[in-house]
């Protein structure tokens, strides 16, 4: 009976060991990011890095100023939510209240099917497809630049947006629409009047869900927004992003540079914490 | 009508967004549909016989994908059996074990923020923790994956686990089981559409990868059998796709391993919709 009870309180540990993994990869994670993104920010200085204009990491008197990278994330990601969330909302209103079943089971699969298409591949299509065009367009003389990047990032964040607005929209409780039909309302004031106030924490979640995704994203934006580190002053502009600055010099970086970048890494994971903590706001204001 | 009986604002209101609507559901059909036909149109035919089974030769100059088609295999298997126990086992601690309202509380926002995090910081964190010791190699990679893959295969499974009915546990716990027996023979075969669909989810997360395994992973194009190929650097379908793309300007290559990613990621998509499905048609008799 003794050795009974041993063993269960055995696999009871192994159990609570296999729960705290996940706590265990955020602790190291934020650990290892901290510990190796603090020496640069030191060294170059706190007000240098973040406001810095200028990054020229391998001229002969190297300059870290990360103002540019972070000013290009946070204008690339409010130009991909300007685009991608009318379009995603729109769609997540049409399909959640409106289409028949047959035409939302397609286009939820559509949208999946959006949402599993690796981003090389969309920077792959943005390169021969939007770059080529926005050059000829406007005619500029190179399409790679923030408006490309802008497109790919709305067109990636879109799925999330679409599915997360559904199931909140699919949450509305059918009383508060038959009321409101009851008196009078035509059916699509019904849905923007009533519906969507009802579900408007898990619509917010869903915008929030978008940005992280958007700050976040490295490789399409990689291949689309030609990556050098100017100020993001026009659309037109050749621009680098805080994820893409980390992965273009990473492979033949030392020394300050390889610490800054491990700090252009701290920020990001910064702005990523932030827009976790705001999410977990309005999924937490949605469940209630 | 009704609709007549409306006064000329609202009406406008109305046919602003049901256009509005439409417009937005076609835009987003209509780019689902570009992409799956110009990806396919641009990739299969350059998608060759000798493509798929050659390594790339500078002596003959052309380029063969099989060392990534290969690698690609070998990083999903690592990547799966070390994920699996660890993530199933999370998963029946939340839900079998846990008393402590603080601790699942605890454990759930780890498992939200992980999923949050990009993975690019994911690649750079697994360089300095995996290849700094063990090299450049796709076993760092697919250590790295692990803990980005940890919080899908950790929810399905809780999901699964949250359906097993609790008289069926306190049927076994009345016959005189031990925690253990429970959880052995009551719990875990409850959890198997969980586990399926979590580990075709983390398949399809792995495949599309390539900001993770850039650092971690490398990007060598060599042919070798499993146990050598993950202590060695490898690239993946993803990744041999942007190196072919971005550093090498070879498209035609790039657009087949597009192709070939693509009629993957439908294929995958169908699965676990079917997956799902099947248990749920199952569980309802």
């Amino acid at each position: 009976m003794k050795k009974n009870q041993f063993i269960e309180k055995l696999i009871h540990g192994i159990f609570l060991l296999l729960g705290l993994i996940t706590v265990g990869c955020v602790l190291l994670i934020t650990v290892y990011l901290v510990i190796s993104g603090i020496p640069a920010i030191k060294e170059i200085g706190f007000v240098d890095f973040l406001f810095g204009k200028e990054w020229a990491s391998t001229a002969s008197e190297p300059k870290y100023g990360i103002l540019p990278f972070i000013l290009t994330s946070i204008y690339g990601t409010a130009g991909a939510i300007i685009i991608g969330v009318p379009v995603g909302f729109m769609t997540a209103v049409y399909l959640s209240k409106m289409a028949s079943p047959k035409v939302k089971s397609v286009m939820q699969a559509a949208v999946s099917l959006l949402a599993g298409i690796p981003s090389v591949v969309y920077g792959l299509v943005g390169m021969l497809v939007l770059v080529p065009g926005i050059r000829k367009v406007f005619n500029v003389p190179d399409g790679a630049s923030l408006l490309a990047a802008i497109i790919v990032l709305a067109i990636m964040i879109l799925p999330s947006i679409i599915k997360m607005s559904i199931t909140a929209l699919d949450a509305v409780p059918k009383e508060y629409e038959d009321a409101s039909l009851a008196l009078g309302a035509t059916p699509i004031e019904t849905y923007f009047k009533v519906s969507v106030p009802a579900a408007k924490s898990g619509i917010a979640a869903a915008v929030v869900l978008g940005v992280g995704r958007a700050i976040g994203e490295a490789m399409a934006v990689m291949m689309v927004a030609g990556n050098v580190p100017n100020m993001p002053d026009s659309l037109f502009q050749s621009v680098r992003f805080l994820t893409t600055a980390v992965s273009s010099e990473m492979s033949y970086s030392s020394g300050l540079q390889r610490q800054a970048l491990f700090s252009i890494a701290l920020v990001l994971f910064l702005f990523i914490m932030l827009i976790n903590v705001t999410l977990n706001f309005f999924l937490k204001r949605e469940k209630e | 009508m009704l609709n007549q009986s409306l006064s000329p604002k609202r009406k406008r209101y109305e046919m602003t967004m049901k256009a509005l609507m439409l417009v937005s559901a076609g835009l987003t059909a209509a780019l689902v549909l570009f992409l799956l036909v110009y990806v396919l149109s641009q990739g299969i035919p350059n998608i060759t016989w000798e493509l798929l089974s050659t390594k790339p030769s500078y002596l003959t100059e052309r380029i063969g994908i099989l060392p990534d088609i290969l690698n690609t295999v070998y990083i999903v298997l690592a990547t799966l059996v070390i994920v699996l126990p660890l993530g199933v086992g999370a998963a029946i601690y939340l839900t079998e074990y846990a008393s402590n309202k603080k601790m699942v509380a605890l454990i759930e926002y780890a498992a939200e923020t992980l999923s949050g995090i990009p993975s690019i910081i994911y690649g750079l964190v697994g360089m300095l923790l995996f290849s700094n010791s063990m090299g450049t190699c796709l076993m760092a990679g697919a250590l790295t994956l692990v803990i980005m893959n940890l919080p899908t295969i950790m929810r399905t499974t809780q999901e699964s686990l949250k359906t097993v009915p609790q008289s069926y546990r306190e049927g076994a716990f009345g016959l005189g089981a031990g925690k253990w027996r429970v959880v052995r023979t009551v719990v875990l075969p409850g959890c198997v559409d969980g586990v399926i669909t979590g580990c075709i989810l983390s398949v399809g997360r792995i495949l599309g990868e390539s900001a993770a395994l850039l650092f971690t992973a490398g990007f060598a194009h060599a042919v070798n059998g499993l146990i050598t190929g993950l202590t060695a650097p490898g690239a993946t379908l993803t990744v041999a796709l942007y190196v072919y793309a971005k550093e090498q300007g070879e498209f035609g290559v790039a657009f087949a391993i597009a192709a070939i990613l693509m009629v993957l990621t439908v294929i995958i998509n169908f699965a676990a919709t079917l997956v799902q499905k099947h248990f749920a048609k199952r569980r309802s008799i």
